[in-house]
């Protein structure tokens, strides 16, 4: 027999070689890659600060280029063509997508700091399948907007979307904005997180690939300047943005007294209510899953527990046992559980909020964790003794950290769940059906899951309430934002109000 | 001396495997022009037993994936046809008589129309499904489900764009079908079936019996484990109020025969035929 | 009384449960922790045959494989047990000797449960005066179904009582399931915790007669249920997956399981147990691959 040792997981890398990557990238516009006319950026890999590759910030010039590429695609091309041929396009994305996923994932993983299980498991997955859902809705767009049945009355494109993602989910993020953008007739501009570029540069390989007609799908690299351009440049019909609510409220004003239309799906605070007769085990994935999958960079985190308060020593303990056995490391080991933080910038703000955190007396632990001491890491926290007047309680930290907080009845978890300004997402655990369902129709909150947590579907529409923005992405009504009942819309130039034009 | 071919032997396609059928008859299938194409199985009753049964096996399984899957699967039986389309234009130009250019077209309409119909896996649910707004403090939701086993005549005309338009729809909600083809044109069937077996399909799933639907059409009207009829192929009025009276026996929803036009959009009325709607309550309350 | 502290236990939500478990099964072992581990679980397994057509030379042959699972590498492990019927322990045990290798006994109506509670007292107090180390009892399924968990519980005290030797020691005693038979998850939490109150040295999933047998889900159910059994009540019980277990690929994903779910006090054979009979043989192969650096085949590992 074995003498008795510890069960050590040898590293279990995955391999790098899959990866082709390139020393420089440049734009994406009208269907090849192209120098940008400024300077250049480097992204690295957060987990050994190593440079991966050098990328081109576009200028205001470039951006135009782009957008003029999207309006000509739209206009000669992609408007014009049976919405039968464009799903077939779509369809053929998907398929790359399937074929080339650990390619996808791994470069991912790179770029991104996410372990590549989840990369692998998730991200990667959920991109080619939300291809394949909005192709499917390309040559059915009849019954996309209220009024389901063929209303012979064919719904419009908006024309050229100028789309704008965040550094969480690079490549999820891009399928959320191009799919059902692509499927209901527009041509779009988009530009990735100035940490996160490669994947999308990658994915312009894919419409490539897939013979995509030129300029259908043009990527601009860059950071919060480029991104001001898209937003302010005169022939774009329509803005989505996804990343923070500052942000998002900045875009908001900008496009005051246009006609573009605008949908943005920024930051949360989700509470994660735990009830006494939650299904305790589940639970505690559940919680764990909800605030340190993705190393907590998740806009729909579940930030805040909420723990009745007659359950709270027995779920704590469980909670930070369960805690011991999370694995922080290198995110190309299929074993690693959390990666690296994203950024310095990040990782900073991790500290700043956690140190005000420990300022106001809430306390704070984590499990025993051997970080690197290359690259940007932070070790799964929970703060106890957090109450609402907390500052972690209440501003997003966007990190590895959990706030706990505790309530005595479902109507207090409801009041405490929703006195924010936040309102994209919460859990409910209990195994009570109809306290669900009351719980649920009481929160005020866009997603709401129940004995579940972070899951997402094509088909099921996903955005927030509040400052957490406005507009679904997924489903029926991740369309909506990208049709017009008016035949007349996508000629209007954008950039000029006309009576009655609302968002 | 050119090189003599090795022709293909068409059989009946039941349960994912393609057998003789059980009676061991054959029927002659000729072209446009009466020139001889091949023996075609001629599907007895008892052939149509076993393909209910097939069927009625396929179903848990089948109905229980996700529409996700479903619709990949489809998806996928489209790039297989696609991939063969040569040899569906030449045995449809030969059936039906079409020149080239015209098979052509009607090769693309159906993998297109197959296309069309593997998009609607995921969103049927979405647009005939809601919640609905009771006067009290309950959740209710309606949802498509599908209704179990269809069988269906296939059009006698068109052997091949026909043919997937009434066996897509049918399937793409969960449905496993019985399909008995057109009698004179039965030869694009049988080669869907290849398709259809190298496809990811799970056997069972569709299942085609060549053969005389005035024969085997009754068996299937008064069987009791058939859910529904689509009547699509039934040119006989006479044939068609028989077997719509047989249906009645187990009250199966019945898609009686129309003129109609393969090459337009269907909407969704071959997809909610075979759609039964279940409506779920569950009260609010703390 | 003792329905209502069942009834009163927390509820496992079933696609909860099943994600961890396939959560747990994408760990990726390489290296010397995946030899490690297959040592590890050649010696959890307890070696079963449980047929009609068992004679004493069958239960020879497997005795000596459990002994000397490859006859050409002596570093290779013995097995924990045999498992076998109670007219095969007396064989069983002469093979053994005092090689270390136990003699585990199923017993009490197996693989059924269905006779009278006097049938079952005798079948189990056979086997352990023919010698048997341990007794793998199953449960009474109909009475746990029809909600009669005292009646259940008592059988349990009842065939306890008869593991007891005149010398004072006692069989030590498993409690078999069906999870198959029990239908949810939140039943076989209920009868983990009603067989862990009533003594239980292990709980077992399955007979291996039905299936389906042990899977990963319904074994996290029950590592969960232990783990929360010794934080209350102080007492370290065993958990034994059977039947369906056939490549090493899974076994080393329950022990996984046990690591992250029970942690390290539970990765030994005197707390975990497998039970298999052709999941042997893989273990074999994986062994001698990570050893000689190329794949085995059925060859190279004995037939019993």
């Amino acid at each position: 027999m074995a003498a008795k040792k510890t069960f050590e997981y040898a590293p279990a890398p995955e391999s790098r070689a899959i990866v082709d990557l390139k020393s420089s990238y440049g734009l994406f516009i009208n269907g090849e890659f192209t120098d940008g006319s400024g300077s250049t950026f480097k992204t690295i890999n957060p987990a050994s600060e190593e440079v991966l590759a050098e990328v081109a910030e576009a200028t205001t010039a470039d951006v135009d280029k782009a957008v003029r590429a999207a309006r000509t695609a739209f206009t000669r091309v992609w408007s014009k063509m049976p919405g039968s041929e464009r799903a077939k396009y779509l369809y053929r994305i998907a398929r790359i997508m399937a074929e080339r996923s650990r390619e996808f994932a791994v470069l991912e993983s790179l770029d991104n700091g996410k372990p590549i299980r989840e990369s692998r498991d998730v991200d990667i997955p959920l991109v080619s399948q939300w291809f394949f859902y909005y192709a499917g809705w390309a040559d059915k767009l009849g019954y996309a907007l209220p009024g389901n049945g063929h209303s012979g009355a064919n719904p419009q494109p908006l024309g050229v979307a100028g789309q704008i993602i965040p550094w969480n989910f690079p490549l999820m993020m891009l399928a959320w904005k191009i799919a059902p953008a692509l499927a209901a007739g527009n041509t779009v501009v988009l530009k990735p997180a100035e940490t996160t570029p490669l994947t999308a540069l990658l994915f312009a390989e894919v419409c490539q690939q897939a013979d995509l007609p030129p300029g259908v799908v043009n990527i601009v690299t860059g950071a919060g300047a480029t991104g001001q351009a898209i937003v302010e440049h005169a022939d774009v019909n329509k803005i989505a943005f996804t990343g923070s609510t500052a942000v998002g409220k900045a875009i908001a004003r900008s496009v005051a007294g246009t006609d573009k239309k605008v949908t943005l799906e920024l930051g949360g605070k989700a509470a994660n209510i735990v009830f006494d007769d939650a299904p305790i085990d589940q639970a505690v994935e559940g919680i764990v899953n909800g605030i340190f999958f993705n190393q907590g960079h998740v806009c729909c985190a579940g930030s805040r527990l909420l723990v009745q308060e007659s359950v709270y020593d027995d779920v704590i303990e469980r909670l930070k046992r369960r805690m011991t056995t999370l694995r922080v490391g290198d995110p190309l080991d299929k074993n690693t559980d959390i990666g690296a933080i994203n950024s310095a910038e990040q990782l900073a703000r991790i500290k700043k909020l956690t140190a005000v955190g420990d300022a106001e007396g809430a306390e704070r632990w984590s499990p025993p964790c051997d970080l690197p001491s290359n690259g940007f890491w932070f070790a799964p926290t929970i703060f106890t003794g957090v109450t609402q007047a907390h500052r972690i309680a209440r501003e997003e930290i966007f990190g590895p950290v959990l706030s706990v907080l505790t309530f005595r009845t479902p109507a207090e978890a409801v009041e405490k769940a929703n006195n924010t300004p936040y309102g994209l997402s919460a859990g409910v655990w209990t195994e009570k059906g109809s306290r669900i369902l009351s719980v649920a129709s009481q929160l005020r909150a866009g997603v709401v899951w129940a004995n579940t947590f972070n899951k997402f579907d094509p088909s099921s529409p996903f955005g927030g309430y509040k400052e957490s923005g406005y507009g679904r992405e997924g489903g029926r009504h991740g369309l909506e934002a990208y049709l017009s009942a008016d035949p007349a819309a996508a000629e209007r130039p954008p950039g000029r109000r006309t009576k009655g034009a609302h968002r | 001396m050119s090189r003599i071919d090795v022709r293909k032997t068409y059989k009946l396609f039941i349960g994912g495997a393609f057998p003789r059928s059980e009676s061991g008859r054959t029927y002659d299938v000729t072209d446009s022009k009466d020139t001889f194409l091949a023996n075609a199985a001629k599907a007895s009753r008892k052939d149509s037993r076993d393909a209910v049964i097939a069927a009625r096996k396929a179903f848990g399984g089948w109905s229980t994936r996700t529409p996700y899957n479903r619709g990949q699967i489809l998806y996928r039986v489209a790039e297989v046809l696609e991939g063969r389309r040569d040899q569906f234009v030449s045995e449809v130009r030969a059936s039906e008589g079409l020149t080239a250019r015209q098979a052509n077209a009607v090769v693309e309409a159906a993998v297109d129309r197959w296309v069309w119909y593997a998009g609607w896996a995921d969103k049927l649910a979405q647009v005939v499904g809601n919640a609905n707004p009771v006067s009290g403090p309950f959740f209710n939701l309606s949802s498509p489900e599908p209704t179990g086993v269809v069988a269906i005549a296939a059009p006698q005309d068109s052997s091949l764009l026909g043919l997937v338009s009434v066996i897509a729809p049918a399937i793409v909600s969960g449905n496993t079908v019985v399909v008995v083809s057109s009698y004179e044109r039965p030869l694009p069937a049988i080669n869907l079936s290849e398709v259809l077996a190298t496809s990811d399909l799970p056997g069972g799933v569709v299942n085609i019996l060549t053969g005389d639907i005035a024969e085997i059409g009754p068996w299937l009207a008064s069987h009791m484990d058939v859910n529904a009829f689509d009547l699509a192929g039934v040119d006989d009025v006479e044939l068609a109020k028989e077997l719509e009276v047989g249906s009645a026996g187990n009250l199966k929803r019945v898609v009686r025969p129309t003129a109609t036009d393969w090459t337009a959009d269907p909407g969704l009325s071959r997809l909610t035929p075979f759609l039964e709607t279940k409506t779920v309550w569950h009260p609010i309350g703390v | 009384m003792l329905r209502q502290t069942l009834d009163g236990l927390p509820g496992v939500d079933q696609v909860g449960v099943e994600a961890r478990a396939a959560t747990l099964g994408t760990r990726s072992i390489k290296t010397t922790s995946k030899q490690w581990a297959i040592d590890l679980a050649i010696s959890m397994v307890d070696l079963t045959t449980l047929e009609g057509a068992d004679t004493p030379g069958k239960v020879r042959a497997l005795a000596n494989k459990a002994m000397r699972p490859d006859p050409t590498d002596p570093t290779c492990p013995s097995a924990a047990a045999v498992c076998v019927y109670p007219d095969m322990v007396k064989i069983a045990k002469e093979t053994l000797g005092d090689s270390g290798v136990n003699v585990a006994s199923v017993a009490a109506a197996f693989p059924s449960g269905r006779a009278s509670l006097d049938v079952k007292i005798a079948d189990v107090r056979d086997a352990v005066e023919a010698g048997a180390d341990e007794i793998d009892m199953v449960i009474d399924r109909g009475a746990f179904l029809t909600g009669k968990y005292d009646q259940v519980y008592e059988q349990i005290v009842a065939i306890k009582e008869a593991c007891v030797r005149a010398d004072g020691s006692h069989a030590h005693l498993k409690v078999i399931f069906e999870t198959g038979e029990l239908g949810t998850y939140d039943n076989v939490r209920k009868a983990s915790w009603l067989a862990m109150l009533a003594g239980a040295d292990f709980i077992k999933t399955s007979t291996g007669k039905i299936q389906p047998a042990a899977t990963m889900p319904v074994t996290l159910v029950m590592l969960e249920a232990v783990r929360d059994f010794r934080d209350s009540h102080g007492r370290q019980v065993g958990v034994k997956p059977a039947g369906g277990i056939r490549a090493s690929k899974d076994a080393i994903k329950y022990l996984v399981m046990v690591k992250e779910t029970v942690g390290e006090d539970w990765l030994d054979p005197a707390w975990f147990r497998f039970g298999a009979s052709s999941l042997l043989n893989d273990l074999l192969l994986q062994r001698q691959k990570m050893l000689t650096g190329h794949y085995s085949g059925p060859d190279y590992v004995t037939l019993d």
